[in-house]
C-alpha cells in the first residue's frame, strides 16, 4: 500500500495519528519521571474518554450533520453494561487488561443495540426535532439505570427492576458471596477500577481508526453527501437510512466503549452522571473544535477537561471565568476580523490563499 | 374525585411549562436558535422580583414589573453581546454561545445570591375549595393558567396585527427576503429577544409562587421541560406552546399517580417520542416543504 | 484549518500555564494557597504557619448542591482559624477545593490537593463523590475524614476513612425506632428522592425498620431532580390514603416546598425529617409556622444554649451572614476531631502523609469527642461513628426537644 502524502487530507489524517501517539509517548515517559502533577496525571484516562466522545459525536453531528443532545446516554449504556461485565467476570478473566477489553467491547455492544433501537425510528426526524428526540432518549435511559439493581454471585447475574420503588438489592437473593454491583440510586458503588491510561489511548486510536476510514470510505462520502443534500444524494440513488444508520450506531458504539472506560475508572458512578449537561459538554467539545474536524475535537476535548482544573486558582469565580472563556472562545472563532487576522498568517507561511473547502 | 385532583395538579404543573414554552418558542421561531440561556433568564426574574419584595418591601405587582424591565434589558444586553455577533455563523456556534451564558447567568447568581436557596412568597397565596373540601385548587394555578391565556392571545394579536410582529413574521420566514423589504432584521431579533425575556420574567414569578424555592438552578430543568414542550407542540407555533405544555404537565401528573413515579419523566419522554414519530413537527407545528 | 491554528495557540498558552504552576507549586506553595483561599486570604488563616498540618477540604462551591460544600468548608475555616489562634501546638493550614459533586472532579480536587502536599483531607461532602475519592485515598493511604458523605459506601471496606455524621442506616433506623417508640399508630406516606443515593438509603432501612417494629406504611411518593418542582401528586395520594405521618428523608430544599405545597392543599400531618431537614428554619424568607410541628432527627441544632454552640454559631454568622447548617458543624468538628487525634498519635507537621495516616488510623478508634454534633462521639475500626440521635420538634420557629 502507498500512502500519498501530498494529498491533504491523507496527510491531516496521520498527522492526527502522529499527534495521538507522540501524546500518549511524551505522557507516559512524563509520568514515569514523575514530572506531571497528580492531577494532570489523575485526568488522562477521563481525558481518554472524552476524547473518544467527541470524536464520536463528530461523526453524527459534524460528519452526518444531525444534531444529537443525548450522547451522554450511550456512554451511560456503555458505562453500566462494563461496569456489569468487568464486575461478573473478575473471577472468569483474572487480568486487569483482558478484562477491561471485554468490558469496552460489550459496553460497545450494548450501546450499539441502543443506537439502532434509537436510530431506527429517529432518523427519519430533521433537525431539532432529532435533538429533541436524542435529548428525550438520554433522559430515558438515565431514570432506567436509577431504576436497576444488579447484583453477581456464584449462581450468575441478578437483574431486578425497581419499577415501584419497593425493591432494594436485598431482593436480589444473594449469596453470602455475591457483588452488589449496581444499586439502583446509589449506582455502581463498589468498582474496582482497572482502567489505565494505556487503555485509554488505545482506545483513542481504534477510535481515530474506525472514524477516519469511515470517512475516507465510500460509504463515508454517502454519509456526507447526506449531510450536504439530502434531496441530491437521495436523488443519486443513495439510501438514506442505511448510511444514516451506519454513521449514528457506529458513533453510539464508540461512546459505548468510552463510557465502559469511564465507568471503570470511577469507583463510585451514578446515573445521574450521565445527564443533559454531560451531553453538552461533549457537544461543546465537537463545535469548538470544528465540525466534522476529527483532529480538532481531540485538542478542544482535552483542553476544556483540563481548563476548569487550571482555574482552579480563581477559587468561587473558576465556572464564573469558564462560561466567560467559552463565549469569548465562540464569538472570537466566529469572528471577520479574527478569522482574517488567522487568514493572514496562513498565507504568509503557507504562501498560498485558502480555498474554503467547507459546505453547509 | 382523585383523578380530577391528579388532572388538576397536572394543568397546574402544565401552565407553567406552557408559560415558559411560549418565550422558547417565540425566540426559535423568528430567531431559529435554541435559547438554551432561557430558563436561566427564568431564574434571574424570579430573584429580581424575591429582592424586590422581600428586601425593597415593595408590592407584588411592582415587583413583576421591575423583574421584567431587568429581564428586557439583560435579554437586549445578552442578545446584542453573545448573540448578534454570530448572526451570521452557524447554528451550532449559536448554541454554545446560549449554553456559555446558561453557564455565565447561573455562577453570577450563585456569587450574587449565595448558593442556599430562598424562600418565595407566592404572589397570591390561598386555595379555592370545592365539593366540601374534597377538591382544592390553588389560586396560583389559576392566575398561572389565565395568564398564559391572556399572553397566548397577546402574542397572536401582536404577530399577525402589528406592524413589528408581522416584521418578526417576515424574519422568521426568509430572513434575506425581509431585509429587501426594508425590515430591520437585527431590530427585530432583539425586540424578539426582549419581549421573550420579559415573558420569562413572569414565568419566573409563576413558577417561583407555585413552586416557592429560588436557587441559583432553579431554572434549568423547568427551562428544558418547556423546551421539551415547546417541541412537543410544534416549536414556532405559539398556540402549539400552550398545548405541548399543558400536555406535558398532565402527563407528567397522570404517569406519577398511576404508572411510577420513578419513571414519570421517562414515560413523558416517551410519549414525546411517539408523538414526533407519528407528526413529525409536533402537534401543531407547521410542515416545511422542502427546496431542492 | 484556522480553527486548529487558533486551538493550537491556546493549547501553547495553557500548556505555559500549566508549567508555570507545577514550578509555582514547589517554589511558593504559600500564595498558591492564598490564592485559592479566595475570601478568605483576609482572614490570615492562609498564611504559611511552621509547622503546620496541611489540611485539604472538598465540597461543591458551585452547582446546586452548592449549599453543602460551602457550608463544610466555612465550618472547617472557622475551626482552623480557632485552633490557629489558639495557644494549641497543632497549626492547621487549610485549602478548600471544589468538586461540584461529582465523582470526577472530586477526584481531581483531591489530586489537585495532593500536589498541594495535603497530609489530611476533610472532605468530600457528599455520598457519591466521598465514595469516588475513598477508594483513591484507599490506595493512596491518605487520612480522609467525611463530615457529611453518609452511605454506608463510603467507609466500606477503607481503613482510613472516617465519618463524623450517621451512616444512613443509622438514620432510617433510628427514626422508625422512634417514630414505632412514640407513634406506633401512625399511618405512614414517604416521600423520598430515588435518584440521590441519600434519601434513597434512608428509606430503604427505614422501611425494613419499620416493618420490623409492626409500623404501618400506607404509600411511598418518590421524585427525582427532574421532577423536584411539583410534589401536588405525591401528597394527594398521600392524602387520600389517610397518612398521618409523612416521613421526608430528604434535604430542606425540596422538604420546604412540600410544606408549602400541602399547606396550600391544606393537609397537615405531622411532618418528620431527618439530619438533612436541618436548615429548614435559616431558608430565607421561609415562612416558619408553616414548619411548627415538624420532627426532625438531627444531631446539630443552631438553637443550643451551651457554650460549644453558641460561641460556633456567633463565629459563623460574624463571618459568612448566615446561620450554620448541620454541615457546617459536622466539617467543624471534623477538623477538631483530627486535631484530637493527632495529638493522641503523637504526631508532627513533618511527617509524610502516609505516615500520618496511618498513626491517626490507630488513634481513631480510642478517641471519645464531645462536639457540636454530639457527646461522647467514638468510632469504630470501621470508620463508622456511633453517636446518639437527638430529635426535636420546630415550636414556634426553633428546635425544642419533644415532650
Amino acid at each position: 500500500m502507498k500512502i500519498n502524502l501530498r494529498n491533504k487530507r491523507t496527510r491531516t489524517d496521520f498527522l492526527t495519528y502522529a499527534g495521538v501517539i507522540i501524546a500518549f509517548v511524551v505522557m507516559t515517559i512524563l509520568q514515569k519521571e514523575g514530572a506531571i502533577s497528580r492531577s494532570l496525571s489523575g485526568q488522562l484516562v477521563p481525558i481518554c474518554a472524552y476524547v473518544t466522545m467527541a470524536i464520536s459525536l463528530n461523526l453524527t453531528v459534524g460528519i452526518l450533520g444531525e444534531l444529537s443532545l443525548g450522547h451522554a446516554g450511550f456512554m451511560s449504556v456503555g458505562a453500566f453494561s462494563g461496569i456489569i461485565a468487568a464486575m461478573s467476570l473478575q473471577s472468569a478473566i483474572p487480568s486487569d487488561g483482558v478484562r477491561l477489553a471485554v468490558a469496552m467491547v460489550l459496553g460497545a455492544f450494548f450501546a450499539a443495540i441502543a443506537g439502532f433501537l434509537v436510530g431506527t425510528p429517529v432518523l427519519r426526524l430533521r433537525g431539532d426535532y432529532l435533538a429533541i428526540v436524542t435529548l428525550a432518549f438520554g433522559e430515558i435511559i438515565k431514570e432506567l439505570v436509577n431504576c436497576l439493581l444488579v447484583g453477581y454471585d456464584e449462581n450468575g447475574l441478578h437483574m431486578m427492576f425497581n419499577l415501584n420503588g419497593q425493591k432494594t438489592v436485598a431482593d436480589l437473593g444473594l449469596t453470602e458471596n455475591g457483588i452488589e454491583i449496581i444499586k439502583g440510586a446509589q449506582g455502581a458503588t463498589s468498582t474496582t477500577t482497572i482502567s489505565t491510561f494505556t487503555a485509554g489511548f488505545i482506545l483513542v486510536m481504534v477510535t481515530l481508526i474506525v472514524v477516519l476510514n469511515l470517512i475516507r470510505s465510500r460509504s463515508g462520502r454517502a454519509i456526507m453527501a447526506l449531510r450536504d443534500n439530502r434531496i441530491a444524494a437521495e436523488s443519486v440513488g443513495i439510501n438514506i437510512t442505511k448510511y444514516k444508520l451506519m454513521a449514528f450506531v457506529t458513533s453510539a458504539a464508540l461512546a459505548g466503549a468510552s463510557g465502559a472506560l469511564y465507568g471503570l475508572n470511577m469507583a463510585s458512578l451514578q446515573a445521574t452522571k450521565f445527564n443533559f449537561n454531560t451531553s453538552i459538554l461533549v457537544l461543546v467539545f465537537v463545535v469548538l473544535g470544528g465540525l466534522g474536524n476529527i483532529w480538532g475535537s481531540i485538542i478542544a476535548a482535552t483542553l476544556l477537561t483540563v481548563l476548569p482544573e487550571m482555574l482552579r486558582s480563581f477559587a468561587e469565580f473558576r465556572m464564573l471565568v469558564y462560561a466567560i472563556v467559552l463565549i469569548l472562545v465562540m464569538l472570537a472563532t466566529n469572528n471577520p476580523t479574527f478569522k482574517l487576522f488567522f487568514e493572514r498568517i496562513r498565507t504568509r507561511f503557507f504562501k498560498k490563499p485558502a480555498k474554503e473547502v467547507r459546505g453547509k | 374525585m382523585e383523578f380530577l385532583s391528579y388532572l388538576i395538579s397536572g394543568i397546574s404543573l402544565g401552565s407553567v411549562y406552557a408559560i415558559i414554552a411560549l418565550g422558547y418558542t417565540m425566540v426559535y421561531g423568528i430567531a431559529k436558535m435554541l435559547n438554551f440561556a432561557h430558563g436561566d433568564v427564568i431564574m434571574v426574574g424570579g430573584y429580581i422580583s424575591f429582592c424586590a419584595t422581600t428586601y425593597l418591601g415593595l408590592p407584588a405587582v411592582v415587583s413583576i414589573l421591575l423583574a421584567m424591565a431587568v429581564c428586557t434589558v439583560l435579554g437586549i444586553v445578552i442578545e446584542g453581546l453573545a448573540y448578534k455577533p454570530l448572526r451570521a455563523a452557524p447554528s451550532l456556534a449559536v448554541l454554545i454561545t446560549a449554553i456559555g451564558v446558561s453557564y455565565l447567568l447561573q455562577n453570577s447568581a450563585l456569587l450574587i445570591w449565595g448558593a442556599a436557596a430562598k424562600s418565595y412568597t407566592p404572589i397570591i397565596s390561598g386555595t379555592l375549595q370545592l365539593f366540601g373540601g374534597k377538591l382544592s385548587i390553588q389560586y396560583i394555578s389559576i392566575l398561572t393558567v389565565i395568564v398564559c391565556l391572556v399572553i397566548m392571545a397577546g402574542l397572536t394579536l401582536f404577530t399577525s396585527k402589528s406592524k413589528m410582529g408581522k416584521a418578526m413574521r417576515a424574519c422568521s420566514e426568509d430572513k434575506g427576503a425581509a431585509q429587501l423589504m426594508g425590515i430591520n432584521v437585527n431590530q427585530t431579533i432583539s425586540v424578539t429577544f426582549a419581549i421573550g425575556s420579559a415573558l420569562a420574567a413572569v414565568a419566573g414569578v409563576l413558577l417561583c409562587s407555585y413552586s416557592p424555592s429560588l436557587m441559583p438552578t432553579t431554572g434549568s430543568m423547568p427551562g428544558i421541560k418547556a423546551f421539551t414542550a415547546a417541541v412537543f407542540g410544534g416549536i414556532g407555533s405559539i398556540p402549539g406552546a400552550f398545548l405541548g405544555g399543558i400536555l406535558l404537565g398532565v402527563i407528567e401528573a397522570l404517569a406519577k399517580a398511576y404508572i411510577s413515579m420513578q419513571l414519570a419523566n421517562a414515560i413523558v419522554f416517551a410519549v414525546l417520542i411517539v408523538v414526533l414519530l407519528v407528526k413529525p413537527t409536533g402537534l401543531l407545528g407547521k410542515k416545511v416543504m422542502e427546496k431542492v | 484549518m484556522k480553527k486548529i491554528l487558533c486551538l493550537l495557540l491556546a493549547m501553547t498558552m495553557t500548556f505555559g500555564c500549566l508549567t508555570a504552576c507545577g514550578s509555582k507549586d514547589t517554589s511558593e506553595p504559600a500564595t498558591d494557597g492564598a490564592a485559592t483561599g479566595g475570601d478568605t486570604a483576609d482572614t490570615g488563616s492562609s498564611e504559611t504557619i511552621e509547622g503546620a498540618f496541611k489540611l485539604g477540604a472538598v465540597g461543591p462551591l458551585t452547582g446546586d448542591a452548592a449549599i453543602y460544600g460551602q457550608a463544610v468548608v466555612n465550618g472547617a475555616q472557622i475551626a482552623v482559624d480557632e485552633i490557629n489562634a489558639s495557644d494549641s501546638t497543632v497549626k492547621f493550614e487549610l485549602n478548600k477545593q471544589d468538586d461540584e459533586a461529582d465523582g470526577e472532579k472530586s477526584k481531581n480536587a483531591y489530586n489537585n490537593l495532593m500536589d498541594w502536599g495535603m497530609q489530611i483531607l476533610v472532605g468530600p461532602t457528599t455520598s457519591g463523590a466521598a465514595t469516588a475519592v475513598a477508594a483513591q485515598v484507599y490506595t493512596d493511604r491518605t487520612f480522609m475524614i467525611t463530615p457529611s458523605g453518609s452511605s454506608t459506601d463510603v467507609i466500606d471496606g477503607k481503613d482510613n476513612v472516617f465519618q463524623v455524621c450517621f451512616t444512613d442506616p443509622n438514620q432510617g433506623t433510628g427514626a422508625a425506632d422512634y417514630i414505632a417508640e412514640n407513634m406506633p399508630d401512625s399511618k405512614i406516606a414517604i416521600i423520598y428522592r430515588n435518584d440521590d443515593a441519600y434519601s434513597q438509603g434512608i428509606r430503604d432501612t427505614f422501611v425494613e425498620e419499620a416493618e420490623a417494629k409492626g409500623l404501618e406504611v400506607v404509600t411511598e411518593g418518590t421524585f427525582t431532580a427532574d421532577t423536584a418542582t411539583d410534589f401536588t401528586v405525591q401528597l394527594t395520594d398521600a392524602q387520600s390514603k389517610g397518612a398521618d405521618l409523612l416521613f421526608l428523608p430528604i434535604y430542606y430544599q425540596p422538604a420546604s416546598i412540600i410544606l408549602n405545597q400541602a399547606n396550600a392543599m391544606g393537609y397537615a400531618p405531622t411532618f418528620f425529617g431527618v439530619d438533612g431537614m436541618d436548615g429548614i428554619l435559616t431558608l430565607e424568607n421561609f415562612d416558619t409556622s408553616l414548619a411548627e410541628g415538624v420532627m426532625l432527627l438531627t444531631p446539630f441544632s443552631a438553637d443550643a444554649t451551651d457554650d460549644l454552640t453558641k460561641n460556633f454559631v456567633a463565629k459563623y454568622q460574624e463571618a459568612y451572614g448566615e446561620v450554620p447548617n448541620q454541615f457546617a458543624a459536622d466539617a467543624y468538628d471534623a477538623v477538631y476531631i483530627v486535631k484530637a487525634a493527632i495529638e493522641a498519635a503523637g504526631c508532627t507537621a513533618d511527617m509524610s502523609t502516609t505516615d500520618i495516616c496511618e498513626a491517626l488510623v490507630a488513634a481513631m478508634p480510642t478517641l471519645t469527642y464531645n462536639g457540636l454534633t454530639g457527646q461522647n462521639m467514638t468510632w469504630q475500626a470501621t470508620g463508622e461513628v456511633s453517636k446518639a440521635p437527638m430529635a426535636v420538634v420546630i415550636k414556634d420557629g426553633v428546635y425544642t426537644l419533644p415532650n
